[in-house]
């Protein structure tokens, strides 16, 4: 990639809702991109590699567990810097936010709100510093949007559990030390079960072919008759809303850094039209160049009004999932949107890796399935505003 | 080893720049500060490592306002261990200077490091200022600095080639590229700057000697013209009467 000149665009001046230390957070992890990320990042998407060096760097700008109180480990930052620093990794690539998601609130934030003082002392230190990698385990090969379905299971052999089943589409699992996986009991519940890698039966096969978040290691989890301690099962809530909990949390990390992939695209595409000359003019000075980019700004900015009030609100305490999954599915739609936008900008060049916008464009298709699709997304709208849930249906009688 | 590392704002390369007041002003609306890229990445940090090798303390000071807060946070962040600000609205170089050295005094400071410059008045002028109201001694534009005992060893870049020079402690240095390379703050040094003290100073009052009767912005850039290869003539006649470069 050429030289990384990204600033951000802000319209309607959202830097003044901002706090000096929001701004240092961000500046910091952008910075940090820039330096660390921005030079290798193409190499690693060709490559479909994680950079695995970079995991203490993550952990130092604070992208592990931003909010995870100091006693363990973390620096107890409120939600909108959060949200900022998942913007700049996403900014640059959606993979390096996804590990940064998964470890934040898919790993630690589950081990912190529902794990024991033991467990939340033996792994978020380790956790927020990047020592220790983990991964989050939900989507079953026969069960994505439906995870309620999910047959991986434990029974309760008196002084352990024994996990059987498999998980699909795991971010972070080639690599990773831990894996929070939701499994049944006997009595079909849901549970949290804190999994370690070298435990007997269990097993990170990583999935090739991806031509979307090459730069982010994806996996399945299986387990053969694993030998789970009893001390491993999340104490502190069971049933599907302890996992769709997590869920809230990344999903709010994927609004502001979806965003960020957006304002990236926009950055660039802008820039290009200064400076590409068409026609004896920059094309920058077409009106159907104009018309681009004015609606990439515009859209750019209603998205940076909603997910900082979102922001607020979680800070209270008050968000709701639905507004949530709102902003998530907004957001990402219209980073999709402004990729393609700023590519067709970018003329040929916009398919070579010189620039980004065709990497963000491949890696949002992931995004926008993951963490529930945009369509089961409108669903959870569709319910909030109706009271009427239309997620499943009576399979019609074919033969009638 | 006492080490002062004089601290200044300066408006984000990326800033759109205007002026107000009759074009005697720098317009700051929806301008963002960052600390000044000399001071910071070259003085401050070469700082930080000369503390972190031969022991002692970083300290910045700043002439500004409490706008200027949100720029000293980074430096403590970045690792000094306290901050001063003169409560005071920076106006020209002599200004500033005399207020540093009036803080600086009877501090005992070993090092009075600055930036070779600000990336926005480009004046250069801060650090030779401060070494003459301190009558010590000062090397300007060093892009190397190592301490033996009381003795600095310095290098400068001149036309050509490289200057080595010595001298002995206190002194005062300006710093440019090449004295240290950038260093991002981590989250540990962002926490730990919120607890850092930063004591603000009243102003001895230092006096501004210049004033600005006016800013001007370089002419906009013209399109650029063609010229057959073919066709010389033009080409030197244009570089003649139009360019005036020949
Ligand atoms: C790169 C990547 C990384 C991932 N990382 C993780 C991870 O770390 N952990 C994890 O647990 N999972 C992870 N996932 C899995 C992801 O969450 C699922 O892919 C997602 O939930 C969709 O499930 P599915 O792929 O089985 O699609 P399906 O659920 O089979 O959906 C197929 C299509 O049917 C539609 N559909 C489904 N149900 C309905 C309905 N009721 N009404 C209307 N339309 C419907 C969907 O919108 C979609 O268009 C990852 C996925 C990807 C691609």
């Amino acid at each position: 990639m050429a030289t990384d000149l990204y600033t951000h665009p802000d319209y309607f001046n959202m830097d003044d809702l901002l706090t000096d230390e929001h701004k240092l957070i961000r500046d910091t992890a952008r910075a940090w991109v820039k330096k660390e990320v921005s030079p290798i990042i193409d190499e690693h998407y060709e490559n479909a590699t994680f950079p695995m060096h970079i995991l203490s760097g993550l952990g130092e700008i604070g992208a592990f567990g931003p909010y995870i109180p100091t006693k363990y480990g973390g620096p107890e930052l409120d939600q909108i810097s959060y949200g900022l620093i998942m913007q700049e990794l996403e900014r640059c690539d959606s993979g390096l936010r996804s590990t940064a998601s998964v470890q934040s609130s898919l790993v630690m934030y589950p081990i912190w709100k529902y794990g024991s003082e033991e467990q939340k002392m033996k792994y978020l230190p380790k956790l927020a510093t990047g020592e220790m990698i983990g991964c989050f385990g939900l989507t079953e090969p026969d069960h994505g949007s439906n995870p309620a379905g999910m047959i991986t299971n434990f029974k309760d052999m008196g002084d352990h559990y024994l996990l059987n089943g498999a998980k699909m589409w795991i971010s972070n699992a080639p690599f990773a030390d831990i894996a929070v996986v939701w499994a049944k009991n006997e009595e079909g519940r849901i549970h949290g079960l804190v999994v370690e890698r070298g435990m007997e039966g269990f097993s990170t096969p990583e999935m090739h072919g991806k031509l979307s978040l090459r730069a982010s290691a994806t996996g399945e989890l299986i387990f053969e008759n694993v030998k789970v301690p009893k001390e491993n099962l999340l104490p502190g809530r069971s049933g599907l809303g302890a996992p769709l909990s997590c869920l809230d949390s990344a999903r709010f990390g994927i609004a502001w850094g979806a965003l960020g992939a957006a304002m990236d695209c926009y950055d660039q595409a802008l820039r290009y039209s200064k400076e590409r000359t068409q026609f004896n003019v920059p094309i920058g000075s077409f009106q159907l160049i104009q018309k681009k980019l004015a609606e990439m700004i515009t859209e750019i900015t209603k998205a940076q009004l909603l997910t900082f009030r979102l922001g607020q609100l979680r800070n209270e305490g008050k968000a709701t999932s639905a507004q949530i999954s709102m902003a998530k599915r907004n957001n990402v739609e219209i980073a999709l949107n402004i990729a393609r936008e700023a590519r067709q900008i970018h003329g040929g060049m916009g398919i070579t890796s010189e620039y980004s916008m065709m990497r963000h464009m491949a890696n949002l298709e992931s995004v926008v399935t993951y963490e529930g699709t945009h369509d089961i997304h409108l669903l959870i709208t569709g319910m909030d505003v109706t009271g009427i849930p239309a997620f499943t249906r009576e399979m019609p009688d074919l033969n009638k | 080893m006492k080490i002062l590392v004089c601290i200044s704002k300066s408006p984000d390369t990326t800033s759109k720049i205007a002026f107000t007041e009759g074009n005697t002003k720098f317009d700051e609306n929806g301008v963002q500060y960052i600390v000044n890229p000399y001071d910071e990445w070259y003085a401050l940090v070469r700082g930080l490592e000369l503390k972190e090798a031969l022991g002692g303390t970083v300290t910045t000071i700043t002439v500004g306002t409490a706008a200027d807060d949100a720029t000293i946070r980074k430096a403590l962040a970045i690792g000094a261990d306290n901050a001063v600000r003169v409560d005071a609205e920076a106006t020209d170089a002599y200004q500033v200077a005399s207020e540093i050295a009036a803080y600086a005094k009877d501090k005992g400071f070993d090092l009075v490091l600055t930036g070779k410059e600000t990336i926005n008045y480009n004046g250069s002028q801060v650090a030779g200022m401060i070494a003459e109201e301190l009558e010590l001694p000062f090397v300007s534009l060093a892009t190397k600095l190592n301490v033996e005992g009381t003795t600095a060893k310095l290098d400068k870049e001149i036309v050509g080639g490289v200057e080595t020079v010595e001298a002995q402690l206190p002194l005062v240095v300006s710093c440019a590229k090449g004295m240290a390379e950038q260093r991002i703050p981590n989250m540990r040094g962002i926490m730990a700057a919120r607890t850092k003290p930063l004591e603000v100073v009243t102003p001895v009052g230092g006096e501004a000697m210049t004033s600005f009767v006016s800013f001007d912005l370089p002419p906009a850039k013209s399109a650029v013209k063609l010229i057959d290869p073919e066709n010389m003539d033009e080409l030197v006649e244009l570089l003649h009467n139009e360019a005036k470069v020949l």
